[in-house]
C-alpha cells in the first residue's frame, strides 16, 4: 500500500517535469493529469509570424475575390497583415499606403497544393534527391518537412508567379510516401520559419504505376518486391489501414482504461491521425477507375480523401468525384509520358468544375508553378471552345479557394474575404493573359516582391555570389 | 468569343483531292515574318501548296474557288517547333514504343530519328491543332553523346511527311554529354576531336581499321557531311564555359555549321555568339539553376540574346515529344519578359526556318510553302487556339485522340447505352 502510493508520487513528479518542458518530453510522448500518455502531434512547430506590413489601400484595381465575385473597379484594403474589405469604394484610413492599381488585377495568392520544392530543389544534383524514401512501399512514418531545404531556388520563382503558399509533398513512388506540409512563401533559415500555422498534416499516398514499377520491377530484381501489381497496391494499402485500425483501437481503449500505452509506431500514428480526420489524404492517382477503388477503399476504412493528384481522367468520372467530395488537383495539359497518362485531354479541369466537383490546378512542377495563373487561363479557353462557360471569376477557385480547402487552411486564406490572411497578388493585367505578372505579392499583408524594385526579389543562399544571383538578374 | 470560320465554295474533302488548287484567306490580320511586318487586313493567295501574293485589302477571287473569309482574325505562317521528339516516342515511359535512344547501340552519327519516325503518331495531331506546321524531331543520348541525325517534318501526318531527312547532327555536350563520352567534360572533347578526325580521314584511316579513334566506320561516313560544313550540327550545351568552347571549335573549323540549343547562360556570351554567328535554340521558360551548368539560368535570357543580334529560337525543351505545343506560351512569356511580340514571332517562324536553312518556310511570302494558322485570337495568348491549320495549301482536321476523347465524356449520361459506344 504504501510503496504503490510512493510509485504514485513519483509519477506524479515526473508527470509535471514532462509537462515544464512544453511540447512533450525527450521520448516525444507526455502524460496527462490520469497519467495516462499522449503523443505529441506537434513536435516541429511553426515559427512563422507574419512580417512587418503597412496599412495597404490598392485603388481600382479588378478584383477576383477568389469565391467566385469579381469587381471591376474595386478595392482592396491590407490591415494588420490581413484583408479588412473589399469593397467598390473604400476611404483610405490615416496613414494608409495608397497604390494606384488602375489597370491591374488583384486576386488572393496562388496556393500550390502539389509541389516538390525544397524536397527536391535546385540544382538537382544527386546529395539533393530528399523527396522521397523509397526504402519501403509504406513510409507513412517520413514527413516531407524533414527533407524541407528551406535554399531552395525555386521558392523565390515561385513567390515572382504569385505564389503565396504551398503544400510540399513527398514523391509518388510509394503507396504511402509519408506526411506533406503546408508552408507559407517567405523564405527562412528553416523548415519550421515558413510552416504554414495551425496548417494540417497531410498524408501523400500513390495509385497505379508508380509503387508497382519502383518496388515490384525495381532494384534489378524479379521480382523486385510486393508491389508487383494494380492488385498489389490495393492489397498494401488496405494491410497498412488494417493495421491502422487495430492501432487506433489500442489507443482508445488505453485512453479510456488506461494499463501499459501501446507501443509507438510512428508510421501508424500517421494513418491514425487520417482516420481520426486529423490528417488529410492527397493522393497521387490518374485513372478514373482506380480513383473509383480508391474512393470505395478510403470509405471501407473511414477516412475520406482530399485531393486526388494529377487526376489526369478524372473527367471521365466527374460526376462521381462530385458525389464523393474529392478535389481534383490537375494540370491543364500534361500527358502521354506514361501509360496512365495517355488519356489526357485539355478540358479535364472545366469538365471537373462542370460537374459541380472541385477543380485545382497544381503544378508538381518548379517550372509550372511559376505560371499555375497561365494554366488556369489555358483550361479555362479550352473549356470554353468546348461549350462550358465558366467566368475567369469562377476560375480563379482553382488557384486559390479550392486548394485552400483542400489543405484544410481555407479558414486563414484562399479568398479575398475580411479577416483572412492578406495573402494577395497585384497583377500587371489580366492574369488570364501571357502577358500579365505578378506585380506585388503580400504574405500576411507584407510585401514579399515588388516587381519593380529590384531590391525585393529573394536571393538563396546558394545563389549568392554564382553568376547573377537570382532569377531577375 | 468562339468563331467558326466559313470556308466557301469547297468542302475540305474537296480541297484535299482536288488537283490544282486554290485557296484564298480575305480579310486577314497577317503576320507576314517579312520586311511587310503585320498587314492588318490582307487577302492571301495560295495555289499548289505555295503562297502566290498577299494583298493589303484584297478581295476573293471570282468564280468557284475556295475562300476562308478570316474576318480580321490573326493569321501567321504555321509555327515551327524546333527541337522536338514527336513521332519516335508514343508512351515515354513505355520502351517498346520509345524510339527516341539506344543505350545498346554500337552506332551514334550513323542513327537517323527518322528511321523511328510514326507520322500516325498521336503527338502529332495534339501538336498540330495547336498551330505548329513544321518540327524538328532530333534523336536522344543513348549511349553515345553523339545521338545521332535528326530531321524535318510537317505535322499532317502524311506517309510523306518529312521535309527533310538528315537535316542536322544532334551532340551533347553539357553535363550528359560528359557522362556519356566517360565521365567529364575533357573526355567528350577528347572523343568529339577524335570523331572529327574519323570523319575527315574517312575512308583512308579505316583501309586497315575497322574502328576509328571514335567512330564506327558506319558513323564516321555518316558524319562526313557534318565536318565539312554540309549539315547542321546541333549541339547541347548551357554553361557559359561550354558554350565558348563550342564558339572556339567553330573558329578552329571555320566552315562547320553549328547551333546551340540549351544555352541557358547564353546570355553571358551573347556577343561572342553574335560574333560567331552560332544561333541557339532556347527554353524561355527556363530560369531555375537546375544543375551547375544552369546557374545563369534567367528569364531575361531570350531579351538580352536576341538584343545583342544572336539569331535565337524557342523552343519547350521540358516535355518535348507531348508538350512542344507549349512553344507559344513559352513565346508569350518571353513576350512579358523583354522580348518584343516580332521578336518572340520570329523566333518560333523565321529564326528555326533559317538556323534549319528551310529557305521556303517560316513566312508568309510569295513563293514560299503555304504552311499558315488562323487564329481565334494573339497567337501568343494562352487563351487562343487556331480556327484553321493549313499546311501546303491543304486544310487540316482540327480532331486528335485528345478532341475524342473530350467529346466521348462531355456528356456522362450513360443511361441508354455506355459511353464506349459513343464515337
Amino acid at each position: 500500500m504504501k510503496r504503490a502510493l510512493m510509485v504514485s508520487a513519483l509519477a506524479m513528479v515526473l508527470a509535471a517535469g514532462l509537462t515544464a518542458c512544453g511540447n512533450g518530453g525527450s521520448d516525444g510522448e507526455s502524460k496527462d493529469d490520469g497519467d495516462r500518455v499522449s503523443i505529441n502531434k506537434n513536435p516541429f512547430p511553426s515559427t512563422y509570424t507574419p512580417y512587418p506590413s503597412d496599412t495597404v489601400l490598392l485603388k481600382d484595381a479588378t478584383v477576383l475575390d477568389g469565391i467566385g465575385g469579381i469587381i471591376e473597379s474595386g478595392d482592396v484594403l491590407l490591415v494588420d497583415g490581413d484583408v479588412a474589405e473589399v469593397a467598390e469604394e473604400i476611404a483610405a484610413p490615416d496613414g494608409a499606403t495608397v497604390i494606384d492599381a488602375s489597370g491591374k488585377w488583384v486576386t488572393p495568392g496562388i496556393i500550390d497544393n502539389h509541389s516538390h520544392l525544397g524536397v527536391y530543389p535546385s540544382p538537382s544534383v544527386s546529395a539533393h534527391g530528399d523527396g522521397n524514401e523509397i526504402s519501403g512501399a509504406v513510409t507513412a512514418e517520413v514527413w516531407a518537412e524533414h527533407g524541407v531545404w528551406p535554399q531552395d531556388p525555386g521558392f523565390p520563382r515561385a513567390l515572382q508567379g504569385g505564389v503565396t503558399s504551398m503544400q510540399i509533398l513527398p514523391g509518388s513512388a510509394n503507396l504511402f510516401g509519408g506526411r506533406g506540409v503546408t508552408l507559407k512563401n517567405v523564405p527562412a533559415r528553416t523548415m519550421q520559419g515558413m510552416k504554414f500555422p495551425d496548417a494540417p498534416y497531410t498524408l501523400k499516398m500513390a495509385c497505379g504505376e508508380n509503387p508497382k514499377r519502383v518496388y515490384g520491377y525495381g532494384g534489378g530484381r524479379f521480382p523486385g518486391g510486393a508491389p508487383y501489381s494494380r492488385m498489389g497496391n490495393v492489397a498494401g494499402y488496405r494491410m497498412a489501414w488494417a493495421r491502422a485500425v487495430e492501432y487506433k483501437r489500442k489507443w482508445e481503449k488505453y485512453e479510456a482504461e488506461g494499463g501499459t500505452a501501446p507501443t509507438r509506431d510512428l508510421e501508424l500514428d500517421t494513418l491514425m491521425g487520417v482516420l481520426n480526420g486529423e490528417i488529410l489524404v492527397h493522393m497521387h492517382c490518374y485513372r478514373a477507375d482506380e480513383m473509383a477503388l480508391i474512393m470505395d477503399m478510403s470509405q471501407e476504412f473511414g477516412y475520406k480523401v482530399s485531393s486526388f493528384h494529377h487526376a489526369v481522367e478524372s473527367y471521365k468520372i466527374a460526376d462521381k468525384l462530385a458525389d464523393y467530395g474529392a478535389c481534383s488537383s490537375m494540370w491543364a495539359d500534361w500527358w502521354g509520358f506514361k501509360m496512365e497518362a495517355y488519356d489526357g485531354v485539355r478540358e479535364n479541369i472545366p469538365m471537373v468544375h462542370n460537374a459541380g466537383a472541385c477543380a485545382i490546378v497544381h503544378s508538381d512542377s518548379d517550372i509550372g508553378i511559376q505560371r499555375l495563373n497561365q494554366e488556369a487561363a489555358k483550361a479555362l479557353s479550352d473549356g470554353r471552345r468546348a461549350g462550358i462557360d465558366i467566368s475567369k471569376a469562377d476560375a480563379w477557385q482553382w488557384l486559390s479557394a479550392n486548394p485552400a480547402k483542400s489543405l484544410g487552411v481555407f479558414e486563414q486564406t484562399g479568398s479575398l474575404e475580411a479577416g483572412k490572411d492578406a495573402d494577395v497578388v497585384m497583377w500587371s493585367g489580366d492574369p488570364f493573359s501571357v502577358y500579365s505578372q505578378a506585380e506585388l505579392v503580400f504574405v500576411d499583408g507584407a510585401l514579399m516582391f515588388d516587381r519593380n524594385d529590384p531590391t525585393s526579389l529573394p536571393v538563396m543562399d546558394f545563389e549568392l555570389g554564382q553568376p547573377g544571383e537570382g532569377d531577375l538578374k | 468569343m468562339i468563331r467558326t470560320l466559313l470556308i466557301t465554295a469547297a468542302s475540305t474533302l474537296a480541297l484535299a483531292s482536288a488537283a490544282a488548287q486554290t485557296l484564298t484567306i480575305t480579310n486577314a490580320k497577317v503576320w507576314t515574318g517579312t520586311e511587310a511586318g503585320t498587314l492588318d487586313s490582307a487577302a492571301i493567295y495560295v495555289r499548289d501548296g505555295e503562297f502566290i501574293s498577299v494583298i493589303e485589302n484584297g478581295t476573293a477571287p471570282r468564280g468557284g474557288s475556295p475562300v476562308i473569309d478570316a474576318d480580321g482574325a490573326w493569321v501567321t505562317p504555321g509555327i515551327i517547333a524546333p527541337f522536338t521528339r514527336i513521332g519516335i516516342v508514343e508512351v515515354g515511359a513505355e520502351d517498346s514504343t520509345n524510339d527516341t535512344r539506344a543505350s545498346g547501340t554500337a552506332f551514334s552519327v550513323a542513327l537517323r530519328a527518322s528511321d523511328g519516325f510514326n507520322p500516325s503518331a498521336t503527338t502529332v495531331p495534339v501538336t498540330r491543332i495547336e498551330g505548329v506546321t513544321r518540327i524538328a524531331v532530333a534523336p536522344a543520348n543513348g549511349g553515345s553523346m553523339i545521338a545521332g541525325q535528326g530531321f524535318i517534318a510537317d505535322t499532317s501526318g502524311a506517309p510523306d511527311s518529312i521535309t527533310q531527312d538528315r537535316a542536322f547532327v544532334y551532340i551533347d555536350l553539357g553535363e550528359g554529354g560528359a557522362g556519356l563520352a566517360g565521365g567529364s567534360r575533357p573526355a567528350a572533347w577528347a572523343a568529339l576531336r577524335g570523331a572529327f578526325a574519323d570523319a575527315r580521314g574517312y575512308p583512308g584511316r579505316f583501309m586497315a581499321h575497322n574502328e576509328g579513334d571514335t567512330l564506327t566506320r558506319t558513323d564516321a561516313q555518316a558524319f562526313g557531311r557534318a565536318v565539312r560544313g554540309g549539315q547542321l550540327i546541333l549541339v547541347n550545351a548551357h554553361r557559359a564555359s561550354d558554350i565558348r568552347q563550342v564558339i572556339q571549335l567553330k573558329a578552329e573549323n571555320a566552315n562547320v555549321n553549328i547551333a546551340i540549343v540549351g544555352a541557358d547562360e547564353g546570355w553571358i556570351v551573347a556577343d561572342e555568339l553574335a560574333d560567331a554567328g552560332i544561333p541557339v535554340i532556347i527554353d524561355p521558360f527556363s530560369n531555375l539553376p537546375a544543375s551547375f551548368a544552369q546557374l545563369g539560368a534567367t528569364s531575361r535570357n531570350a531579351e538580352r540574346l536576341i538584343g545583342a543580334g544572336v539569331l535565337t529560337a524557342f523552343a519547350h525543351l521540358g516535355d518535348n515529344s507531348h508538350q512542344a505545343r507549349l512553344v507559344l506560351q513559352s513565346a508569350g512569356n518571353a513576350v512579358a519578359n523583354g522580348v518584343s511580340f516580332d521578336d518572340a514571332m520570329a523566333a518560333i517562324t523565321t529564326a528555326p526556318a533559317a538556323i534549319f536553312e528551310l529557305d521556303t518556310l517560316g513566312s508568309v511570302a510569295p513563293g514560299s510553302t503555304a504552311d499558315l494558322v488562323i487564329w481565334d485570337g494573339d497567337p501568343l495568348e494562352v487563351m487562343s487556339a487556331p480556327q484553321a491549320v493549313i499546311i501546303e495549301g491543304e486544310v487540316q482536321s482540327m480532331e486528335s485522340r485528345q478532341t475524342k476523347l473530350r467529346d466521348r465524356y462531355l456528356d456522362l449520361d450513360e443511361s441508354e447505352r455506355p459511353l464506349a459506344y459513343k464515337r
